[in-house]
């Protein structure tokens, strides 16, 4: 590779169905991009979409952004990788984003040659790495279990560059993805090619939140890559925004517990030597980041159980006396209740969601007492199954509507309720119960099923 | 006189990183100000325990990161995101009490 080589990848919205404007991933294509790639996911929003295997982004702007970036890759003969299909990358997730691909080539009559990567790990073949000792748990997480693995709905691994790349050398043009480490999506055709590898996942993981990393920051805007030999350069694509030194260097904070070390497949990035240099016209330059193997192959996994159902019910209150005893008051109310309910083993939850006095921070909160006239009160029922929950949110809202606390003077209600009917069933309810390093021991993992498109037409 | 640290910093916020860490990144103004709160240790674990009321033990790890002017924070989640009692899926309103530090 000579100096001057370089290779540019558009990034064109921080997580797929986000959006962005079409001015910017025009200027995007018209830098004549080597790669237009996307991060479609994150855990971010919680244990529910890997569980109970839906999509956290909505169907018609996924659509929206995939046609966008599909046309301009088939047309200019860019390739297209998609990482952790459906958000949280199970193989539902996979096929639910397959299919919105099937229907763009059928609309838009489009030919190309799609590698489709599923990441979900067999749980024999979890439990064979636990009994063999090649689990460990992430910092904070418990030790995982057989049960656990039972109980789980979807285990995904984080799939790394590879598997990328052998989609790649196989000639497909778009490549998609389950759960994926996000920089692979970025890094895996650089690294083919030749590229530094610690400088292809650095920039890939600045681009993978696309223009977030630049300011003032979107979630829904493009920004371009640019990797060369001993450096990246990070390029905004929509005027109003501009990369600085700062918002680079703020961005590789983002979401880390370590800045100078980020973990991902087989190793990490190292930072400890990297260095960030304003080269004007909105640009940033970045030397210096390493790749570092670690002496095992660690993949990540990720998984989700179910625990019960969950009903709750919003409720307001403007009552100062109300306000004043709000504590005690939610105290007995929830005491009232495991009386009448004599029955309940601890399985069934009550919990009181109080906005304007600790309803974000919960016991963290530091300030004791509230100083606000309303306070917005939710009611969140959890409980093994789903007619549970609505009977424990319903018992619980209606004693709390006309609970005779002491100093009462307005004797006809306690609550406000914005809505008729005032109760919502949630449905389901996950939590993260797989969060956890596997050895895969060698053994092949992850494997590309190829499909062909003629206008539009699988063949 | 003690000042606020608003004076000092121009980013102060809390994210998960992963379902059961919380990360806070405090980005100071200047090179000066970071210099001025690194040498002299003004945030430290028995300050940053005092001020969110967790254990010392749970404060995972606090590292300065001089390429953004910055200091992180990465503590054990009170609870797995999203579990039973959870008040904040994405742990992005955690970081208030972190506006009351003085310097």
């Amino acid at each position: 590779m000579t100096n001057n080589e370089e290779f540019r990848v558009l990034s064109p919205t921080a997580i797929l169905g986000y959006g962005f404007p079409e001015s910017s991933f025009k200027r995007g294509i018209e830098r004549q991009p080597h790669l237009i790639a996307v991060d479609a996911g994150s855990t971010d929003p919680g244990p529910y979409y890997l569980g109970a295997g839906k999509a956290f982004t909505d169907r018609a702007f996924v659509k929206r952004d995939l046609r966008y970036m599909l046309k301009a890759g088939v047309a200019n003969n860019i390739p297209v990788v998609i990482g952790t299909a459906g958000g949280s990358g199970a193989s539902v997730h996979l096929q639910w984003c397959r299919q919105i691909i099937h229907e763009i080539a059928r609309e838009d009559k489009l030919s190309f040659k799609m590698g489709v990567i599923p990441s979900d790990i067999n749980k024999d073949a979890v439990k064979k790495a636990l009994t063999e000792g090649r689990i460990s748990p992430l910092a904070c997480v418990h030790e995982l279990t057989e049960n656990l693995i039972d109980e789980t709905t979807y285990v995904v691994a984080q799939i790394g560059i590879e598997p990328i790349i052998e989609a790649l050398e196989a000639g497909c043009n778009v490549v998609l993805t389950g759960r994926c480490y996000d920089p692979a999506v970025f890094a895996a055709l650089p690294v083919m090619k030749g590229y530094d590898e610690g400088l292809a996942l650095h920039m890939g993981k600045i681009l993978e939140c696309a223009a977030i990393a630049s300011t003032p920051g979107s979630g829904a805007d493009c920004a371009l890559g640019i990797l060369k030999k001993d450096s990246f350069i990070l390029e905004a694509l929509n005027p109003k925004r501009k990369f600085t030194c700062e918002s680079a260097a703020a961005h590789t904070l983002y979401e880390k517990s370590d800045p100078y070390h980020l973990p991902g497949p087989g190793g990490a990035i190292n930072l400890e030597d990297c260095s960030f240099t304003d080269i004007g016209d909105g640009r940033v330059e970045v030397k210096g980041s390493r790749f570092e193997k670690t002496p095992r192959y660690w993949i990540k996994l990720e998984g989700a159980r179910p625990i019960g159902y969950r009903s709750i019910s919003i409720a307001g209150t403007r009552d100062p006396i109300m306000i004043a005893g709000i504590d005690t008051i939610l105290a007995e109310v929830q005491q009232q209740l495991n009386e009448m309910s004599g029955d309940n083993d601890g399985s069934q939850k009550l919990f009181f969601h109080v906005y304007g006095k600790n309803g974000v921070m919960g016991p963290l909160e530091p300030l004791l007492q509230t100083s606000s006239h309303e306070l917005c009160i939710v009611i969140e029922a959890l409980c093994p199954t789903q007619e549970q929950a609505d009977t424990l949110c319903s018992v619980a809202r209606s004693t709390l509507l006309h609970y005779g606390y002491e100093g009462r003077i307005s004797t006809a209600g306690n609550l406000a309720f914005p809505f008729s009917p005032s109760d919502i069933k949630m449905g389901q309810v996950f939590e993260f119960s797989i969060y956890h390093l596997m050895d895969p021991a060698g053994e092949k993992l992850f494997f590309t099923s190829i499909e062909s498109f003629r206008n539009g037409q699988k063949f | 006189m003690k000042r606020n640290i608003l004076e000092a910093a121009k980013v102060i916020r809390s994210k998960n990183a992963g379902p059961f860490e919380l990360t806070f990144d405090i980005i100071f103004k200047t090179r000066d100000y970071f210099e001025q709160f690194k040498s002299q240790q003004i945030i430290n674990v028995k300050m940053i325990a005092g001020l969110l009321k967790i254990d010392e033990s749970d404060i995972l790890s606090i590292i300065w990161f001089a390429p953004a002017n910055a200091v992180k924070i990465t503590i054990k989640r009170p609870m797995p995101s999203g579990a039973p009692g959870e008040t904040d899926i994405y742990g992005a309103q955690q970081h208030a009490p972190l506006l009351a530090i003085e310097f």
